[in-house]
């Protein structure tokens, strides 16, 4: 039985209009998108039901093809389908350690590469934004209308070049983002408030291509993150990989053209993917020379392969714990997350190392995109009163700036709380010296050499003075996306300087700003080709509507009548095949209006036919 | 509610003492957060948003600032007008120099050997000579007067927490 509400003398007559939030989980193997309906996250999924888009982008002859239909057509097509592009977010040619395991035609731009595809050259940024722009649609087309904002997940451990590309792909996929969430601390808030659990818990998350862990704290509605490590070039991807060359090696193959190596790739991950059930798997391939490859990987054989990679994954764990400041036995709860994380040997590791089993009861591959969803609903304002918790986040990587002798000279420590402003100060090393380079970096290691560059700015315009006489305060800001800003004073004479860190190759506002118009304008261009295509559409089930009607029921109709609706036909039959929906849209409405009472007359007969023969009080 | 004048202490509510209600801060820190983090203002003004970031980040730092004791203790000399880290003067006493570089060269050997437990025996032995200090500065700091002797022991106790950490770095080295 449904009750009306009624509001309170003195409540608001209307409650704040519910926003349109959704949360994003951008992979490097499949990408997902979830909302909160009626107070529970909820994974959007295609037509089809299939919640996952294959974070797989295919530039094709007829335009660009996004997941399943990427996927299906990459071996055949692998220069131009791009499969795992969030490894190469905010990276640059020398980062990528095998460019050679790759079919792709890279182009080495500097900072972050680029792809040449049959579409001209794209960047990651705008390979991600195409995943992102067909989740929003997804999020459009079930939400009922556009989105009003999202909250983009990351690896925990992306450093500022990474989340700026990703957040730059958002904007540039035309969406609002609210904020950009770590992964593990995504899933954490899914398991949480699912659970309502207290205590130290570890996030142990294993990707197609990252892996994060992180150390939170849960108490009273906060969730604390206390520490977080890991390594973003480690992935199921890589498990793959060696499933893929322990292949090559055991079946003797000549170097595989791009074709078949995508296609041997494929079978590799489904070999993995079995065995995760079955002692042994086989892979079977017929190359294009029409040799056949027969194959059988046990699980004995998989897990020497996978040996140092599952090790791999342990040092952070260590090190997250050790800055934590705990020990394995302090953890309460141990959380997997991502696809990976079902390989048996995986979790074995993972019970072996904290002395427990883990925590598996949410999906794996959905856990993060619903802590997303969940975050975006309260950040856009959907706020209820059972969403009273707090997100304490924190920097994966120290940042710093470079000092005399290519030494770093750390400003923010690692696993600081987000957000952070923190000053340093600096002063001249020689006489005189006008101006003073900046140079901002972000890792661990102590030589600048061994840590990425973030930005290089300078201040200049520092009056004449002896050597160390000036006092140049430098402030990094980090805002709660985990981004930062750097700003630089002379105190003694207040000239200052400051840069918003972006990657120094990577897309400047106006890029996205242009690129994002561009994409409005054919976006306007499609609307404008489906408006027509409606109308004309709505137009011929009309006129195929009135026609029969006149057929059928003509004798209700005198001569005037009748030549008004067929006046009306006419004008609408000639406007049809024209381009002017407005037109056909006026057409359509004169039509009906021609026709309404010819409508309400064959109505009313035919409630008179079924009437017919009964008293109308018994029909009530 | 943030005033850039209060100081961390007050901030949080909490007396200006080395000693600090560990728990007291915590809950402090959490109302304080729950009032400006970015989180409440993700849907609010540009301006606004700003402010969020900056009262936030205060919030932060000062959180930072009071948890740690070697922090807390510069921070209420700072309070005084007394730089603890003051560059142009490193000193530390001799004995006390002598005695870390002997547990440095202690702890090289320890890990050339791989020897966990000697390590562990050196990190135990730093923690007990940081605890001492902490509590002689527990006085030290309530007397207004002995604001140098603190400083003193600030620097000590800043350079046990960095032998410490190295000490750990050559624990973690080994278990990876």
């Amino acid at each position: 039985m449904a009750l009306f509400q009624i509001s309170e003398p003195d409540a608001p007559a209307r409650r704040r209009q519910h926003k349109r939030a959704i949360g994003i989980d951008l992979g490097t193997t499949n990408s997902l998108v979830a909302t909160v309906r009626d107070r529970i996250p909820v994974v959007l999924p295609d037509d089809e039901g299939r919640p996952l888009v294959p974070s797989i982008v295919r530039y094709g002859e007829a335009g660009v093809e996004v997941g399943y239909e990427a996927m299906a057509k990459q071996a055949r097509d692998p220069q131009n389908t791009i499969v795992s592009v969030k490894r190469f977010m905010g990276r640059g040619l020398v980062d990528i350690d095998d460019d050679r395991r790759f079919p792709y035609r890279f182009v080495d731009a500097p900072g972050m590469l680029q792809i040449a595809t049959r579409a001209g050259i794209k960047s990651p940024v705008e390979i991600s934004a195409e995943i992102l722009r067909k989740l929003r649609e997804r999020a459009e087309s079930q939400l009922g209308g556009p989105v009003d904002g999202a909250v983009v997940t990351v690896p925990a451990y992306f450093d500022d070049a990474q989340r700026q590309a990703t957040k730059d792909a958002a904007k540039l996929a035309g969406l609002e983002v609210l904020r950009l969430l770590n992964e593990p601390t995504a899933a954490a808030i899914a398991y949480g408030l699912d659970n309502r659990s207290e205590g130290i818990y570890a996030v142990y998350d294993l990707g197609g291509g990252t892996f994060d862990i992180s150390i939170l704290r849960l108490s009273r509605g906060v969730f604390e993150v206390l520490a977080t490590n890991g390594d973003s070039a480690l992935g199921g991807d890589d498990f793959d990989h060696r499933v893929f060359c322990w292949a090559i090696e055991e079946g003797k193959l000549p170097p595989l053209s791009p074709s078949d190596a995508r296609l041997m790739l494929v079978k590799s991950r489904e070999a993995k993917e079995m065995l995760t059930g079955h002692d042994a798997a086989p892979i079977v391939v017929r190359l294009a020379s029409g040799d056949d490859v027969g194959l059988s990987l046990t699980v004995e054989t998989f897990n020497r392969i996978t040996q140092t990679l599952v090790q791999k994954t342990m040092n952070p764990v260590r090190r997250a714990l050790r800055d934590a400041g705990l020990a394995p036995e302090d953890v309460n709860g141990v959380v997997l997350v991502g696809g990976a994380t079902r390989m048996p040997r995986i979790r074995r590791a993972v019970a072996e190392f904290f002395g427990q089993p883990p925590l598996t009861n949410l999906n794996p591959d959905e856990v993060v995109a619903l802590g997303a969803a969940i975050q975006a609903n309260v950040l856009a304002g959907n706020r209820d009163r059972d969403d009273d918790w707090l997100l304490l986040d924190v920097i994966p990587l120290s940042l710093g700036i470079e000092t005399m002798g290519g030494l770093t000279e750390k400003i923010v420590p690692r696993n600081s709380t987000i957000p952070v402003a923190r000053a340093q100060e600096f002063t001249t090393y020689r006489d005189g010296q006008t101006a003073m380079a900046i140079h901002v970096v972000q890792g661990e290691r102590e030589r600048v050499a061994d840590c990425r560059s973030l930005a290089r700015f300078e201040l200049r315009g520092i009056p004449p003075m002896a050597a160390g006489a000036a006092r140049i305060v430098v402030t990094f800001q980090v805002d709660a996306d985990g981004l930062l800003s750097v700003s630089a004073r002379e105190q003694t004479t207040g000239i200052a300087a400051s840069i918003a860190v972006k990657p120094s190759y990577g897309l400047s506002d106006s890029d996205i700003a242009r690129m994002l118009r561009e994409s409005f304008e054919h976006a306007a261009d499609d609307a404008a080709t489906r408006v027509l295509a409606e109308a004309r559409v709505e137009a011929d089930q009309l006129v195929e509507i009135v026609r029969n009607a006149l057929a059928a029921d003509g004798a209700l109709l005198n001569d005037d009548e009748r030549a008004g609706i067929e006046q009306a036909i006419g004008q609408l039959v000639a406007r049809r095949d024209g381009d002017d929906a407005a037109a056909i849209r006026a057409g359509i409405d004169a039509l009906n209006r021609a026709s309404a009472d010819f409508a309400a007359r064959r109505m009313d007969r035919s409630v008179h036919r079924a009437l017919a023969g009964k008293r109308v009080d018994t029909l009530v | 509610m943030i005033d850039p004048d209060r100081n961390h202490f007050e901030l949080f509510g909490l007396p200006a003492t080395f000693r600090v209600d560990a728990a007291a801060l915590d809950r402090a820190y959490r109302a304080l957060q729950a009032e400006v983090h970015p989180d409440r203002f993700a849907d609010a003004g540009d301006a606004e948003r700003r402010l969020a970031m900056q009262r936030s980040s205060r919030v932060n730092e000062a959180y930072r600032a009071l948890k740690d004791p070697v922090e807390r203790a510069r921070y209420l000399l700072s309070l005084r007008g007394i730089d603890a880290f003051d560059e142009r003067d490193t000193q530390l006493a001799l004995p006390f120099l002598e005695a870390q570089l002997e547990r440095r060269e202690r702890a090289a050997d320890a890990a050339g050997r791989g020897d966990v437990a000697a390590l562990d025996a050196i990190l135990r032995e730093v923690r007990a000579e940081s605890g001492e200090r902490q509590r002689s500065l527990e006085t030290m700091l309530a007397d207004a007067d002995r604001g140098d002797a603190a400083k003193a022991l600030v620097r000590e106790l800043r350079f046990l927490a960095k032998v410490s950490e190295d000490v750990e770095a050559m624990l973690s080295s080994l278990d990876a």
